[in-house]
């Protein structure tokens, strides 16, 4: 007998396991759900983008591609973040494709963090990091951040986690789950704080196309100063609502691309050819598409938002991605036990904050990628569920 | 006119005035005084439910029926289209380009009475030469709703 125990490694074992596993469990043996639970756009890829992938199929191009990625999709993604973010990269040394933006930090982070280096997480915050950074043997430091700044990373915070084994500070926005944005002052007090360091900042601008409001994001990398210490992430995901096809990127000073195009070489090989041929229609066309769907967020947004206002669950305005994250402290519950007698009484799903670190307890979110009228009979499920308990 | 309450009411009836002036960043009364206005000058003609008949009885038969027509000097069209519009039988009426005239469906219990319908009213008024009955043997699609594909959020319930 195998006594797996004692063969496993240590630091994979020692993860903690999600903090929604409880909920899924529960929420398989009801019939009813109305799910506001999940991350991930509900409108299929848009068609032509779509048919580009399916052409690709047709002729033939089925084989593996260089292991940064396409030539032509490297220069498009040049092109799209200089005339999106005002970044500019070359796409030969600069730029490599990954299987997601997920993998992009994976290989970031092993690329530059040595053990018993300190990685700077601020939370609440999407859940890859921290687990990554334990895996590479480096020790995540949590920089709560606070509502009532909006969920920024401020500069005194910031300051005062710095030690002299700082490696890398993740910079998560728009965030996922708090709606939260850094706008162009807040990262100039961050990169204050950050020049004469040697600091790297692993920006995961996932969400960068879903801001609203007129507000448009402002990339780390196109602050002055930035540019050499930042590696910007990015994927097609939610922006085009590509999720299935696992596709992003990281594009950074070359030095530190090419150690992380090692890592992809030799891990991965390359990412999924038919995704990379669709996403290079994806950059060249489809920004109406992308409009379109930001426009329906953006009404969803302000329906979801006033509606948890309206019954008593203080609900900030997320500025960007697509959840809102309201405050559920009135109810005298803890997140998770919001969420689960939710679940339960009214089989509505929402996530506890404290699924994205211990910072968000208090807080619950609800992702808005639901059609209005899923999103409405939700809110009525929650009135009546805070109804029962004022009886 | 306004589009986008348009465009919000004709995906979704029900929607609410306040309903919609949230989602637009606008007031409810400016959202309820526009519907108000656009329901007087005709732009919104009504607001009903989208059922779907063979799920309710399988006794309902819908037929397309295609028209010929010789228009009439200085009507052209106008009365045979109004005239076929005024049967109770009949839920739409077209003018089409192409081979035939006019596209009207009509709706009755049985292909009996659809076809008799057809053979005693339609094509006996004077102008009509010819008719063509198509029944529909299945909808699938209805007013922008896919009748049988009722759940295809084949996301999971979480997600982070």
């Amino acid at each position: 007998m195998i006594d797996y125990e004692n063969i496993l490694n240590p630091v994979v074992t020692g993860i903690k396991p999600s903090g929604i596993r409880k909920f899924f469990d529960i929420a398989a043996t009801m019939d009813d759900v109305i799910s506001l639970g999940v991350g991930e756009p509900d409108f299929p890829t848009p068609w032509q983008i779509r048919n580009t992938g399916i052409r690709s199929l047709e002729q033939g191009h089925t084989k593996y591609t260089s292991n940064k990625g396409l030539a032509p999709l490297c220069r498009e993604i040049c092109t799209y973040v200089h005339r999106k973010y005002d970044l500019t990269y070359d796409p030969d040394t600069e730029v490599l494709v990954t299987v997601g933006g997920s993998e992009a930090i994976d290989a970031c982070l092993r690329a530059i963090v040595r053990p018993g280096d300190e990685v700077i997480i601020p939370q609440p915050s999407y859940v890859c990091y921290e687990p990554i950074t334990q895996l590479v043997g480096g020790v995540p430091v949590i920089l709560e951040t606070r509502p009532e700044n909006d969920f920024k990373v401020t500069a005194d915070e910031l300051r005062s986690l710095i030690t002299p084994r700082t490696r890398a500070l993740i910079l998560p926005y728009p965030c996922n789950p708090t709606g939260g944005i850094m706008e162009r002052a807040d990262l100039e007090a961050v990169a204050e704080v950050l020049k004469d360091t040697g600091i790297i900042v692993i920006s995961d601008e996932i969400y960068a196309e879903l801001t609203f409001g007129g507000l448009r994001h402002t990339s780390p990398a196109s602050i002055p100063g930035m540019w050499e210490r930042t590696i910007t992430v990015n994927g097609f995901s939610k922006a085009f609502s590509m999720t299935g096809w696992r596709l992003g990127y990281a594009c950074g000073p070359a030095p530190i691309i090419k150690q992380m195009t090692k890592i992809h070489q030799f891990a991965i090989m390359c990412a999924p050819t038919t995704s990379q041929y669709a996403a290079v229609e994806a950059l060249r066309s489809g920004d109406e598409a992308v409009a379109k769907m930001v426009e329906e967020y953006d009404m969803r947004r302000r329906l979801i938002v006033s509606g948890f206002n309206e019954l008593g669950l203080v609900c900030r305005e997320p500025k960007g991605a697509f959840y809102a994250f309201p405050c559920i402290t009135s109810t005298g519950m803890s997140s998770d036990e919001f969420c689960e007698a939710l679940l339960r009484e009214r089989q509505v799903a929402l996530v506890p904050g404290t699924a994205f670190g211990k910072g968000g307890e208090g807080f619950v979110r609800a992702s808005y990628c639901y059609s209005t009228e899923h999103i409405l009979e939700a809110l009525a499920r929650i009135r009546a569920f805070l109804d029962d308990l004022k009886k | 006119m306004d589009r986008k309450i348009l465009k919000l009411l004709s995906k979704n009836a029900r929607a609410t005035a306040k309903e919609i002036a949230v989602m637009l960043g606008r007031t409810e009364e400016d959202v309820a005084a526009q519907i108000r206005e656009m329901e007087k000058a005709g732009l919104i003609r009504g607001y009903k439910a989208v059922v779907d008949w063979e799920a309710v009885d399988t006794t309902t038969v819908s037929a397309i029926i295609e028209l010929k027509v010789t228009p009439k000097a200085g009507l052209g069209f106008e009365e045979v289209a109004e005239r076929v519009a005024k049967y109770p039988e009949v839920e739409s009426v077209y003018l089409m380009s192409g081979v035939y005239d006019l596209s009207v469906m009509v709706r009755g219990k049985t292909f009996q009475e659809v076809a008799m319908f057809v053979a005693k009213e339609l094509s006996t008024i004077d102008s009509v030469t010819q008719t063509a009955t198509h029944f529909v043997l299945r909808r699938y699609k209805e007013m922008d709703i896919e009748l049988h594909d009722r759940n295809n959020d084949d996301r999971s319930t979480f997600l982070l």
